[in-house]
C-alpha cells in the first residue's frame, strides 16, 4: 500500500463545495491515539496481513477457480431455462439464475480479481490486469478511479470522489446546493442503472472541468465505454433472444408469434437480471461508507498521515454488514468493507476469518468496529440521502469504541 | 504480466466458430464455457496432460505429457517452457526435451532432476499424478544438431546435461544417422546414469555409437588429458557439451585453447552456479509502483530480494529467458548475474530474474 502524499490540495477541496471543518467540532478517534499508538496498530495490522499471505495456498485457489466455476455454471443453466422464457416458471427461474450470476461476477469475482486479491497465484487468466468483467466500467478505467483513488484517499472529503459520487450530498459538511433537492430521485434511477453511473464516474468530470483531462484521452475512455456497452447490448439484447426466438421458431414448428413472444421476454428477463444485479450492487457500495457510523476526514486531519493513521481512516471510514456465508458471497464480501480496507489485495474468502483479530485489535485500541444487519444500514443510509438533500443537517452520533 | 503458455495450432473452421460464439459470452471467451468441459480445448495457450511419470535415477524422473492441441514439433536438444501449479501458485521453469520429436503418441516427455530446495523438481518428482494439467509455453533453444547432421560428433554431458543430448540420440537413432558418435558422460555412480539402461542398451548394438560413463565418485572428474584418452580425435568432432557451470567452463577453455571454437556447441541454460566473480555490491531496491523497499546482495536477483520484502511481482521462468518480470528501470545500475556485467540506463527493461543491484536503483514495479 502506498503511503499517502501529503501535499495540500486545500483550495481543490473548496473547489469542490467542501466546508473545511468537522461540524459539530466532535473529535475523531484518530486524534485521540498517540504516535506511538498507531505505530504498534500498525505493526499489528501488518502482522496479519503477512500472516494471511503467507499462508496462502492450494486452498484459496480452489475456492476461486469454484466460485469462477459456480458462475459459468449458473450462466449455463439461466441461459437454457430463458430458451423457455415464454412460460412463466422458466422466465422467474431463469431471471433468478442469471440475476445471481451477474452478482456473483461483478461482487465476489470481477471486483475481487480487479483488485489483485488473487494475482499472488501467477495465473495468466485471474489477474487483475487480464480480467474484465460484465459491466459497464471498463477495467482499467475503474481500476484507477476505485483501487488507486477511492482506495487511497477514502472517506477524505474533496479527494475521495466516492464520497457521494460527485453529484449526491452524503455527508451534513458537504455546502448544500439546490440540486440535491432531486437526489432522492436520482439515487433511485442510480439504483436501476448503477453500473452506467458506476462508468461515467470513473471519467471524473472533476479532471475533465478542470481541463486535466486532454481530448484525446476523453475519447479514448469513451470509446472504452462504448465498446462494453455494445458488448452487454448486444449479448443481453440481441444475441440471446435471437436464439431463444429462433429456439421457440423450431419447437412450435414455425409459428412467428411465439418466436416474437420469446424474444420480448428473453429481453425482458436479460434487463431484469441486469437491472436486479444493479440494485444490489448498488445497494451493498453504498452500505460501504455512507451508514450514519462512518467518519470522514478533513485534509488537515490527514496531512502527514503514518501507516497507523492510515489503518485507522479506513476502520472509521468503512462499515460492514452483518449476515451469513452465502449473504457474504453474494456481496462480493464487500459485507466485511472494514477487513476490505484494511486488506484490500487480500483474497476476499480470508476476511471472514481474520475479522475477530480486527475487532480485537478495534477492542484494544478503543476504536469503533461499524458493522449492523442490511436493513439498519441501508435504512440509515436512505435516511441521510433524504435528509441532506435539504439544507442543513448534523453529523449522526458515532457507535463509540467497539465492546464485544 | 503472469505468463502464458505457447497459442497453440487451431483449425481454422474452429477458430471462426469460436470467434462468432463471442457475442454470446461477452466478456469471457467461449473457451472460458468449454474448459468447464475440458481444460485441454484452450484456444488461448496450449496445455498438456500428464500422462506418466516414470522413476529414472534416485532424483530424476521422467514426465510424459500429452499436449492438448497437435505438438507444434521441436528440434532434438531445445527446450520448452513448462507451468504448473503448485501450491496454488502458477511457476515457470525451462526444462530440455528428452522425447524424440517424431514420437508415434504425440507425447513429450522431459526429465527434470529433483533439486531438493526447489519449488517445482520436487512437485514433479514426487506430488505430480497422472491426469494433472500443465501448461505448455514455447519451444525455444539453438543447442540443436545441424541441418546436415555430421558423421562425426562427440557428446560431453554430465549429471542432467544428458536431457537434451538424449532427445539428439534418440533422433539420430531413429533416423539411423548414427555413424560414428562419442558420447563422455559423468555421474557420481552408474545408478546415478539417467537413461542408464538405454544408453547401454545403444552402446550394446554397436552401431556406430560408444559410450563412456565417467563415473566420478570413482574415476574423478573428467579431465583434458582424459578426453585426449577417451576420444584422441575429438578437435575434428563436432561437439555438443551440457554440464554443471565447472564441466562448460573446463570444455570452453579446452577448445578455445587447443580445438576449434566454432565446433563446440554449448546449452547455457542450465541452473547457473554464479562465480564469485559475478557477484558485486548488492544494494537497496526501492520498487516504486508498490512502496516496498527491499536490500539485495550481490549475489541475490532483485525479483528475490523484493519477493522477500513482500512485493508481489510478476515472474516467469527465473532465469532470464521469458521476460514476464521485466520493469523498468527509474534509476540506478545493475549487474547481469549471468555475465557479471554492469548495465542499466533509465528507461530501460530489465528482467528483474537475472539482474542484481549495483548500488541503489529504483523500479517501476
Amino acid at each position: 500500500m502506498a503511503t499517502m502524499q501529503t501535499e495540500s490540495r486545500r483550495t481543490d477541496a473548496e473547489a469542490a463545495g467542501w466546508q473545511p471543518a468537522w461540524a459539530d467540532g466532535e473529535e475523531s478517534p484518530l486524534a485521540r491515539l498517540t504516535a506511538e499508538q498507531l505505530e504498534q496498530l500498525a505493526q499489528e495490522l501488518d502482522a496479519i496481513h503477512e500472516e494471511v499471505y503467507a499462508d496462502l495456498g492450494e486452498r484459496d485457489a480452489r475456492y476461486i477457480r469454484a466460485t469462477i466455476a459456480l458462475h459459468r455454471r449458473l450462466v449455463l443453466a439461466a441461459r437454457a431455462l430463458l430458451l423457455g422464457s415464454r412460460y412463466r416458471p422458466l422466465w422467474l427461474a431463469g431471471t433468478a439464475s442469471l440475476s445471481l450470476a451477474k452478482i456473483l461476477e461483478n461482487m465476489e469475482i470481477g471486483h475481487n480479481v480487479m483488485h489483485g486479491q488473487w494475482d499472488w497465484m501467477n495465473d495468466p487468466d485471474i489477474n487483475s490486469q487480464t480480467w474484465d468483467w460484465d459491466t459497464a466500467s471498463p477495467a482499467d478505467a475503474w481500476r484507477h478511479s476505485h483501487n488507486y483513488e477511492h482506495h487511497t484517499f477514502t472517506n477524505i472529503r474533496g479527494k475521495d470522489r466516492d464520497l457521494g459520487y460527485e453529484i449526491m450530498r452524503v455527508d451534513p459538511q458537504q455546502r448544500w446546493h439546490p440540486v440535491y433537492l432531486f437526489q432522492p430521485l436520482y439515487n433511485l434511477l442510480l439504483m436501476g442503472f448503477f453500473e452506467w453511473g458506476v462508468a461515467l464516474h470513473d471519467l471524473n468530470f472533476d479532471a475533465i472541468h478542470a481541463g486535466e483531462k486532454s481530448k484525446e484521452q476523453l475519447r479514448a475512455e469513451l470509446k472504452a465505454i462504448g465498446a462494453k456497452a455494445r458488448g452487454q447490448i448486444v449479448k443481453d439484447y440481441m444475441a440471446f433472444p435471437s436464439l431463444a426466438a429462433l429456439a421457440a421458431l423450431v419447437t412450435s414448428r414455425g409459428s412467428l408469434a411465439s418466436a416474437r413472444t420469446t424474444f420480448a421476454t428473453t429481453l425482458k428477463a436479460n434487463f431484469t437480471a441486469n437491472i436486479v444485479r444493479n440494485v444490489w450492487a448498488h445497494s451493498i457500495i453504498f452500505c460501504g461508507h455512507f451508514p450514519d457510523q462512518t467518519y470522514t476526514f478533513s485534509e488537515e486531519e490527514v496531512a502527514d498521515e503514518t501507516r497507523g493513521g492510515w489503518y485507522v481512516r479506513q476502520l472509521l471510514g468503512a462499515a460492514n454488514i452483518d449476515g451469513g456465508p452465502l449473504f457474504h458471497l453474494l456481496a462480493g464480501n464487500l459485507s466485511f468493507q472494514v477487513e476490505h480496507h484494511l486488506y484490500p489485495d487480500m483474497p476476499s474468502s480470508r476476511y471472514a476469518e481474520i475479522a475477530p483479530r480486527v475487532r480485537d485489535v478495534c477492542r484494544r485500541y478503543g476504536l469503533p468496529y461499524n458493522t449492523g444487519p442490511l436493513h439498519r444500514q441501508l435504512g440509515t443510509v436512505h435516511r441521510t440521502i433524504l435528509r441532506l438533500a435539504f439544507p442543513g443537517g448534523r453529523a449522526r452520533r458515532k457507535p463509540g469504541a467497539y465492546r464485544p | 504480466m503472469a505468463e502464458r503458455g505457447a497459442p497453440p495450432q487451431v483449425p481454422r473452421a474452429r477458430r471462426t466458430a469460436l470467434r462468432m460464439a463471442r457475442s454470446f459470452t461477452w466478456p469471457l471467451l467461449p473457451d472460458d464455457y468449454l474448459e468447464l468441459v475440458n481444460p485441454l480445448w484452450s484456444t488461448r495457450e496450449l496445455r498438456g496432460r500428464v500422462q506418466r511419470v516414470e522413476r529414472e535415477t534416485r532424483d530424476a524422473v521422467t514426465v510424459l505429457i500429452k499436449p492438448g492441441w497437435e505438438w507444434p514439433g521441436h528440434r532434438a536438444g531445445q527446450y520448452v517452457r513448462l507451468g504448473v501449479e503448485v501450491d496454488g501458485v502458477h511457476h515457470w521453469r525451462a526444462y530440455s526435451l528428452t522425447s524424440d520429436a517424431g514420437r508415434a503418441d504425440g507425447c513429450i516427455a522431459i526429465t527434470p532432476k529433483l533439486v531438493p530446495q526447489g519449488t517445482v523438481s520436487p512437485f514433479l518428482f514426487s506430488r505430480v499424478r497422472p491426469g494433472a494439467i500443465v501448461r505448455l509455453g514455447g519451444v525455444e533453444g539453438t543447442f540443436t544438431l545441424p541441418e546436415r547432421v555430421p558423421r562425426r560428433l562427440l557428446f560431453v554431458s554430465a549429471g542432467s546435461g544428458i536431457t537434451p543430448i538424449m532427445s539428439m540420440l534418440r533422433e539420430l537413432a531413429r533416423e539411423r544417422a548414427m555413424h560414428d558418435v562419442v558420447h563422455v558422460h559423468s555421474a557420481r555412480t552408474a545408478e546415478d546414469v539417467i537413461f542408464g539402461a538405454e544408453l547401454r542398451a545403444l552402446h550394446a548394438r554397436a552401431g556406430g555409437y560408444r559410450l563412456h560413463e565417467q563415473l566420478t565418485g570413482v574415476h574423478g572428474r573428467l579431465t583434458p588429458a582424459g578426453l585426449e584418452r577417451l576420444c584422441a580425435d575429438w578437435r575434428e568432432r563436432e561437439a555438443f557439451v551440457c554440464g554443471p557451470a565447472g564441466v562448460m567452463r573446463a570444455m570452453g577453455e579446452l577448445w578455445a585453447r587447443e580445438g576449434e571454437r566454432e565446433r563446440l556447441h554449448v546449452e547455457h541454460f542450465q541452473p547457473h552456479e554464479y562465480d564469485e566473480a559475478q557477484a558485486g555490491a548488492g544494494g537497496a531496491i526501492r520498487f516504486c509502483a508498490s512502496g516496498v523497499l527491499a536490500d539485495a546482495g550481490g549475489r541475490e536477483s532483485i525479483l528475490a530480494a523484493g519477493e522477500r520484502a513482500g512485493a508481489t511481482l510478476p515472474y516467469g521462468c527465473r532465469m532470464g529467458i521469458c521476460h514476464s518480470c521485466v520493469g523498468r528501470l527509474r534509476s540506478g545500475r545493475v549487474r547481469d548475474l549471468r555475465t557479471g556485467r554492469v548495465h542499466g540506463q533509465p528507461g530501460e527493461l530489465l528482467q528483474t530474474c537475472v539482474n542484481a543491484p549495483e548500488g541503489a536503483v529504483e523500479l517501476d514495479l
